[in-house]
């Protein structure tokens, strides 16, 4: 990479600045374009069959009745899926998911599916198909999963990460360890001691867009997927492996996309649409419904977390453990490995221990939502030093501040930090107005901390300049969250142009090299980096062109403000050239003027936040109602203020649905029941009040622009501020997410009766 | 030479030591003298493995040099959301 990221400390005309998105207008017209909204010539509508059973093997699968129903195009099941992930374990499970094998692992596990001419003749297609299944006995509680006594899910899989081998499998694939000092040193130690166990249900990641795809597969081996992604490089990767396509064969295109929050970073649908599409040689329509979705698309872990925090009387905190069981689905994972990691990441500590233990259920296969495994982590975490600050009677402010991490400070997970943001925003905390605001009956505050890695990743950007001094961007980074404009204000930064006169958007994936997916914050963090290299690039060849229009040296020529300058008295006659002016004459001083730029945008710097927020109970009822919420978070440099501020508030707003209403319930027969918006209760607007935010700017040391990741961490301290807020309010401290009613009546009447 | 701190799980596949001296000149060469020496390492560094170098933590750019007496933490690779 011959790219300097390092930060510059320069001033800004465009970053910072808070113009309207480009893409606003279409999405609020109904003209922009989603999964569902793309049509080919010839196309048919897939369907897939899915498993009632929660757990059962696969012994025979008839589709002759359904083949033989007039409309009906193709049938597949997973013989037309063949193995061709040649011992790739993560692979494996990745194509058993879009299609069972020879088990159905979880109630909604794909097992065949259709390509008819229309929804209807799908429908009784997928009637017509006769599986014959062995049921057996299932498991979906993440601490029953773990005992040795529970149905196994998968025979092969002996825990991991032990010291020796185990004798026998288990439904606990991995077990991690994270820490250092002495614990039990630590906590001979102290003088305070909180113990507590806790517990956090199923969620999704709620996305009002549902899955949906166009598979074209064509015989001479070329195929199209249009496709509602966070990533659509990684999609084409996985689809063409799954499928034995070449990857430049297949080109993925991106929709619009309706919310993914890490959902959207996995395939399900896509490689049966393209097996459909192969065999019934014609383009076929896949979109989940909302049922399939809850069922068979990728929730979080359920969790069950014990934590142990001890002190001395002086508030400095002695020692800290945590043992983490998180569920995976029926299919490996490394989200505890995570919740690990994350768990003590924003304190100081001398001797710290935390162990993670990946469990395997019979529901869904987990996917990343949005800083994967951290808040629930957080909500352990953080409710026991809030518990532990009251024991020695400290604010709960300042018992954070004393012990907060710094940079300097040895990480629970390992490393020493660079500068980072927590103290700042606990700082910010104490001073906001909203601490101070009074309470009335039946209403508590909490607040809490939270941390969340961020990443980079590869990124490739081209930047083109049109001959009427417009810029064209093309990105291959998806837009979830208003990075197309965010991104156009950087180009317009670089070049010294009007943020209108930069276009920017998402290639597809023979358009642009590889990029990673937009995931783990990297969004603008990776593309921004790549813009401002492509631009830079660019820049060497405006000023390559003044020089030839001027007929002078090209190192006589300097860019500034979107301009070539002629350096030296001797050049005292030559009037700038502006951006416009040298693209003008580009057909005659070379050709297009362009910069591309590929790179691996490493770097990107941790995150904190620190949310405060107000509840009143109904003690009656154990209804609960939001009745202020703040974010306070480190941004590096806001790009874009009002995006930032969007993500800021997009993650406290899902985390207030988390903990108090969202649950994925399953009945005794392992079945989901509730796998739809009336049951599953996601906040609506009218649910939240206005979520105050606060930016916080520490530059990142990594990038130019001292730019960090911003989309995750705002998930990560509102299970816990909430739960501290509720406990507060009720004087009953709170173990289990969501606090629905039922569970806040429950746990006053547990009180009352001692 | 650099010191190299493994995380838990991966220390268990390399001798039962969490802390090892290496000479390496960047992220690339340390891999691979890791698997050299401790071939169990291989199939963790096919499934990805980050590298904190005093803090700012490398998940791709192998070529990374890594400075004489710079704090080496290998670290899970994570997934985002």
């Amino acid at each position: 990479m011959n790219f300097d990221p390092r930060y510059s400390g320069r001033n800004f005309s465009s970053v910072g600045t808070r113009p309207i998105r480009p893409d606003g207008v279409d999405k609020v017209t109904g003209r922009a374009r989603y999964g569902a909204d793309f049509n080919m010539a010839g196309q048919l509508v897939g369907r897939v069959l899915r498993s009632p059973h929660a757990h059962a093997i696969i012994k025979k699968i008839d589709t002759s009745k359904a083949e033989k129903l007039a409309g009906v195009k193709a049938v597949i099941t997973a013989k037309d899926l063949p193995d061709l992930t040649d011992g790739d374990a993560a692979m494996y499970d990745i194509l058993d998911n879009s299609m069972a094998r020879k088990k159905a692992l979880y109630d909604g596990h794909a097992v065949a599916a259709v390509a008819a001419i229309d929804a209807r003749i799908a429908r009784q297609a997928l009637k017509l198909i006769e599986v014959d299944y062995e049921v057996l006995p299932h498991v979906t509680d993440v601490d029953e999963a773990a005992q040795h006594h529970a149905p196994l899910i998968n025979d092969q899989v002996f825990t991991e990460g032990l010291e020796e081998k185990p004798a026998k499998p288990s439904n606990v694939t991995k077990r991690t360890q994270f820490g250092h000092g002495d614990v039990h040193k630590g906590f001979a130690e102290a003088d305070f001691v909180v113990e507590r166990s806790f517990k956090t249900e199923q969620t999704h990641q709620g996305y009002i867009e549902p899955h949906a795809c166009v598979a074209s597969v064509n015989p001479d081996g070329t195929a199209e997927l249009w496709v509602c992604t966070q990533g659509h490089f990684v999609y084409r990767q996985h689809c063409a492996q799954l499928l034995g396509l070449e990857a430049s064969k297949l080109r993925v295109t991106s929709s619009e996309i309706g919310g993914g929050f890490g959902g959207k970073t996995h395939v399900w649908a896509e490689p049966v649409a393209l097996a459909l599409s192969r065999k019934a040689g014609r383009p076929v329509k896949l979109v989940m419904t909302r049922d399939e979705v809850f069922r068979a698309s990728g929730p979080t872990s359920a969790t069950s977390i014990d934590v142990r925090i001890g002190a001395r009387k002086d508030g400095t905190i002695t020692a800290a453990e945590a043992t983490l069981r998180y569920s995976c689905g029926p299919y490996a994972g490394s989200w505890a490995e995570i919740g690990a990691m994350t768990a003590f990441a924003c304190y100081r500590l001398e001797n710290v221990k935390t162990v993670g233990y990946e469990v395997l259920v019979n529901r869904p296969k987990t996917a990343a939502y949005r800083a994967p495994s951290a808040p629930m982590a957080a909500f352990a975490v953080e409710s026991s030093i809030d518990e532990l600050a009251k024991e020695l009677g400290m604010d709960a402010v300042d018992f954070r501040i004393k012990n907060a991490a710094q940079e300097g400070t040895r990480a629970s997970y390992g490393p020493v930090y660079g500068p980072i943001g927590i103290g700042p925003t606990l700082e910010a905390v104490k001073k906001h107005p909203h601490m101070k605001a009074p309470l009335k009956a039946n209403q508590g505050r909490g607040m809490a901390c939270g941390f969340w890695f961020n990443f980079g990743g590869q990124t490739c950007t081209d930047l083109n300049i049109g001959m009427d001094g417009t810029v064209s961007l093309a990105v291959g980074t998806v837009d979830v969250g208003g990075s197309r404009a965010s991104l156009s204000l950087v180009a317009a930064e670089e070049l010294g142009i009007d943020y209108g006169n930069v276009k920017a958007i998402v290639a597809d994936t023979s358009s642009l090299g590889y990029n990673d997916m937009t995931d783990g914050s990297r969004g603008t963090f990776s593309s921004s980096m790549a813009t401002i290299s492509a631009a830079r690039n660019a820049i060497k060849i405006l000023k390559d062109r003044a020089a030839q229009m001027w007929d002078i040296p090209v190192e006589d020529v300097t860019w500034e403000k979107g301009h070539a300058i002629a350096k030296g008295e001797k050049y005292g006659n030559l009037s700038p050239l502006s951006l416009k002016d040298i693209a003008a004459k580009s057909g005659t001083t070379g050709g297009p003027i362009a910069g591309h730029s590929e790179l691996v945008a490493d770097g990107a710097g941790v995150s904190f936040a620190t949310h405060i927020c107000d509840i009143e109970v109904d003690p009656e009822t154990g209804a609960t109602r939001v009745i202020r919420y703040t974010v306070v978070q480190d941004a590096g440099k806001a790009v874009h203020p009002t995006y930032v501020e969007g993500q800021y508030q997009g993650g406290a707003a899902q985390g207030i649905g988390w903990a108090l209403n969202e649950e994925y319930i399953y009945g005794k027969d392992g079945r989901l029941q509730n796998a739809g918006f009336l049951d599953y209760r996601i906040p609506v607007c009218s649910d939240l009040p206005m979520i105050d935010t606060q930016i916080l700017e520490i530059p990142n040391p990594n990038h130019p622009y001292g730019v960090r990741g911003v989309g995750e961490t705002s998930i990560v301290p509102p299970l816990a501020a909430i739960a501290n807020a509720v406990s507060n309010a009720v004087g009953v401290r709170m173990t289990h997410i969501p606090m629905s009613p039922p569970r806040i009546l429950a746990a006053l009447e547990a009180e009352r009766e001692g | 030479m650099v010191a190299v701190t493994l995380w838990g799980s991966l220390s268990a596949v390399a001798g039962g030591k969490a802390k090892h001296e290496i000479e390496a000149k960047d992220i690339r060469e340390l891999f691979r003298k890791l698997a050299e020496q401790y071939p169990g390492i291989e199939p963790w560094i096919d499934r990805g493995i980050a590298v904190a170098i005093d803090g700012v933590i490398y998940r791709d750019t192998w070529g990374k040099e890594l400075p004489e007496g710079a704090e080496i933490f290998l670290l899970p690779r994570l997934a985002g959301g």
